[in-house]
């Protein structure tokens, strides 16, 4: 909630906070192979934003170790069904590589979804009347970003086009670490085990400048003095932490403000180093996946050079609005959505780690909420015809485009712009100008054509994200417009500071089948047993002092 | 910086295919991938390639190199002469989709093969020990990213088709290593590796190790130390007689 600013649905990272723990167990019982304590148990550490180190984790590649134990989980469920049925994919198909375009309704509910082998170009018509969405984030729509080619929005455009709402979609995560230099790699994750582990962050005259940008809200926690810093690593029941381990977003914007004061390093970014702090050997075992990644990327060796890093979109907080317990989502009976397709869990900001451990919880709890509406549903909403054939048309109209215009190149505009005028630092007159060039590059990408077949076809696919793309990017732009204040992963420089009355408010969007439009609602008071988990001074300077009454923490 | 290399591209599908030459602009640090993009931005925007993260993490973009069997995202351009000729194809051991995207769909179907792991029915969630020299083990062989450059380099499969029915390949030997030496899991994995999955087709060239871009010591920590472990549990007596009389579990 303190990373989130205040803005996270509470019931979310409660379950979030409550949960975790069982599911990290689980994945052991599944074979995963977590990193150990000198007494046999899982090892934790601590991220930016942390009270205590929580982490369970596998040196810096914790994420493939959670992909490659869910991958044979399926394997090995589908060896139970083989046993039972004599076919591995009685129950459980997994269909590869396979874009989905729509999703399909009937009456208003969900009935099913339209999708394409990208291996081959055939449709798969899919019936189904529950659709839980994991597509992930919208990082393709900035020029600098870590996400892959997949993070193109689909999940969230798809639910638009559905009739679902996306919530806190100006808020946008721009890790403070990706690689610079060189430019093919630029955006590349330097992950936060880098700073959790002793790197620390230097700019070109060598001063440690996290110093300088402890927030207000954050000074009880971090440390004013190297020496206090340095001692946390070792003692850090007796000091306060290093302000490299501030949240994300603030050390993100610090990072942009040495750069724009000239003291950034030669590629633009500042400097991050390991070598002067760890032995060589430590920080092979420790971060054997840096390692490589500068050695064979950058010829630098991490060891003996620091690192050049800066600001990176790696992200996205917003997200479809759904049901907490159950991950359905708003308007849209039958479709859910999980992970970070799913907004609210984060609030304005997410602090490193939550976000596979997110996906542990409210992965199986949108599973779980799609099995009982199932159950719950009676008969099957029959697919229509009719909607089949739109999707269908819909999905083919870039090779009957008619002029020229090339999807890559405009998706490459698109990217600049997001990154010039709704990127890690906002103003209201930019925003509006994205905002009408959105406009003009929806109107260019209706006639973009294709060439080619259907089949691994990268020119249609492209055009087909594209659409995704501008969709979410006009979703992003005017929730970014319509916030006027400054919190975790939105920062504006004509509203510079946090403003509580907004605290209590998201920004909602929805699409009428040609313009995104927005709305405020607020967000569900949190109860009086985790407000108290805070101390009283703290949420003052949150909340209004009407917020603080009403949980029966008034007056002085 | 900046200049003309000059690539000569697989396009083709399952049935033909042939080399077609590009001269592609080259920027400074820019890997093989980055060209391959260029190219479809440009004059080529149907060319089929799989890719993903672009860091070495996915493993998605398998290719062969000059030969040679290599990820195009971390191969460095600056690693051949501004003249030299660069030829990309697709990964010789599979067959072909389109250009250069493979069917690797053989080690999906590989995988299944391998029983999962098995923990110990006495243990609850949360109450798993292990100590970190034990599991450090497996945890080498769980870097693995899954690009099959392993798979598709071993000459037991890429010269001899007909093998592949009987040989699981390099990725799956780490797989039943990481499994034999995890020190919770309740299974047997020696007499499979060796009658199951091949094992013994492997005459350790080191070509899957070479080849790695996790750089896996797949031959000296796994198929070596399974094939010792075959050996003993084998030809040992006190273990043979053990298993003949049927009184205790071979280990």
């Amino acid at each position: 909630m303190r990373g989130g600013k205040f803005q996270n649905n509470w019931r979310m990272a409660e379950l979030h906070a409550k949960e975790s723990p069982d599911r990290v167990w689980e994945l052991e019982t599944y074979g995963a192979l977590f990193d150990r304590t000198p007494e046999g148990k899982i090892s934790q550490r601590n991220f930016g934003g942390h009270e205590y180190p929580r982490l369970a984790h596998v040196g810096d590649r914790t994420g493939l170790e959670l992909i490659r134990t869910m991958q044979q989980k399926i394997v090995s469920l589908q060896q139970e069904d083989f046993a039972e049925t004599g076919d591995y994919e009685s129950k459980i198909k997994v269909f590869a590589e396979l874009t989905i375009t729509e999703i399909l309704k009937t009456d208003g509910k969900v009935s099913g979804a339209l999708g394409y082998w990208r291996e081959s170009g055939e449709f798969v018509v899919f019936e189904a009347p529950a659709v839980v969405l994991a597509t992930g984030g919208i990082g393709k729509s900035f020029k600098v970003t870590s996400n892959s080619w997949e993070g193109t929005g689909d999940g969230h455009a798809l639910a638009l086009k559905a009739g679902g709402n996306l919530m806190h979609m100006e808020f946008i995560q721009f890790h403070p670490t990706g690689m610079v230099w060189p430019l093919s790699v630029k955006g590349i994750l330097v992950t936060e085990s880098v700073r959790g582990d002793g790197g620390v962050l230097r700019n070109s005259d060598g001063k440690r400048f996290m110093f300088d940008y402890i927030p207000p809200v954050f000074v009880k926690q971090y440390a004013d003095t190297e020496e206090e810093a340095d001692r946390w690593y070792t003692d850090p029941d007796n000091n306060r932490r290093p302000p490299e381990l501030l949240p994300r977003d603030e050390v993100a914007r610090a990072i942009n403000s040495e750069v724009k004061a000239g003291r950034g390093s030669p590629h633009g970014g500042v400097f991050l180093d390991v070598s002067t702090r760890l032995a060589p050997e430590v920080i092979k075992a420790r971060l054997p996946s840096m390692w490589h990644q500068f050695k064979e990327l950058a010829d630098v060796d991490i060891t003996k050079q620091a690192m050049e890093v800066g600001p990176t979109c790696h992200y996205v907080m917003g997200g479809v609005q759904v049901e907490p317990d159950t991950g359905a989502a708003t308007g849209v009976p039958g479709l859910f959505a999980a992970g970070e397709v799913a907004g609210g869990m984060h609030g304005s900001n997410r602090l490193g780690g939550n976000s596979l451990s997110d996906l542990l919880v409210f992965g199986r709890r949108a599973g779980v909420g799609a099995s009982e509406y199932v159950t719950a549903l009676g008969s099957k909403p029959k697919l229509a015809q009719a909607e089949i054939d739109r999707a269908l048309a819909s999905a083919l109209a870039p090779f009957k485009g008619d002029s020229k215009e090339n999807a890559y190149a405009v998706h490459y505009e698109l990217q600049q712009m997001m990154n010039d005028l709704v990127g890690i630092i906002r103003v209201g007159a930019e925003m509006k100008e994205a905002i009408e060039k959105l406009e003009t590059m929806k109107e260019r990408a209706k006639h973009v054509s294709v060439s080619g077949d259907t089949k691994f076809n990268p020119g249609w696919h492209i055009a087909l994200d594209l659409m995704n793309m501008l969709l979410v990017s006009e979703a992003v732009a005017k929730s970014a417009m319509e916030r006027e204040e400054s919190r975790g992963g939105h920062t504006r420089d004509d509203f510079p500071t946090m403003d509580p009355k907004w605290r209590a408010i998201h920004v909602i969007t929805s699409w009428d089948g040609s313009k995104v439009s927005t709305k405020r609602e607020s967000l569900p008071p949190m109860p009086k047993e985790l407000a108290g988990l805070f101390d009283v001074e703290e949420l003052k300077k949150y909340l209004l002092p009407e917020e603080l009454a009403q949980l029966g923490m008034g007056g002085n | 910086m900046g200049y003309l290399a000059s690539m000569r591209i697989w396009r083709g599908n399952s049935e033909a295919g042939q080399l077609e030459q590009h001269k592609v602009e080259v920027g400074e640090g820019e890997v093989v991938l980055d060209v391959i993009h260029r190219l479809q931005a440009t004059e080529a925007p149907d060319l089929a390639v799989r890719w993903n993260c672009k860091a070495g993490k996915c493993g998605s973009c398998s290719a062969e190199i000059n030969g040679k069997p290599s990820l195009m995202c971390m191969t460095r351009m600056n690693t051949f002469a501004e003249d030299e000729e660069i030829t990309v194809t697709p990964l010789r051991a599979f067959p072909v989709i389109k250009d250069l995207v493979a069917d690797v769909s053989f080690n999906y179907k590989k995988a299944r093969e391998i029983p999962a792991f098995k923990g110990p029915e006495n243990l609850k969630p949360g109450e798993y020990r292990m100590e970190q020299i034990d599991v450090q083990r497996s945890q080498e062989f769980r870097k693995c990213i899954e690009c099959f450059l392993c798979q598709d380099t071993c000459h037991v499969i890429r010269d001899h088709e007909e093998n592949k029915e009987s040989f699981a390949g390099p990725r799956f030997f780490i797989r039943l290593a990481e499994l034999d030496m995890h020190p919770l899991d309740q299974l047997d994995r020696k007499r499979d590796a060796q009658e199951e999955h091949g094992l013994g087709m492997c005459n350790i060239t080191k070509c899957c190790t070479a080849v790695c871009p996790e750089h896996i010591k797949i031959t000296d920590n796994a198929i070596i130390p399974m094939k010792e472990r075959v050996v003993d549990e084998k030809y040992d007596p006190l273990v043979w007689l053990g298993r003949t009389i049927g009184r205790r579990k071979a280990d």
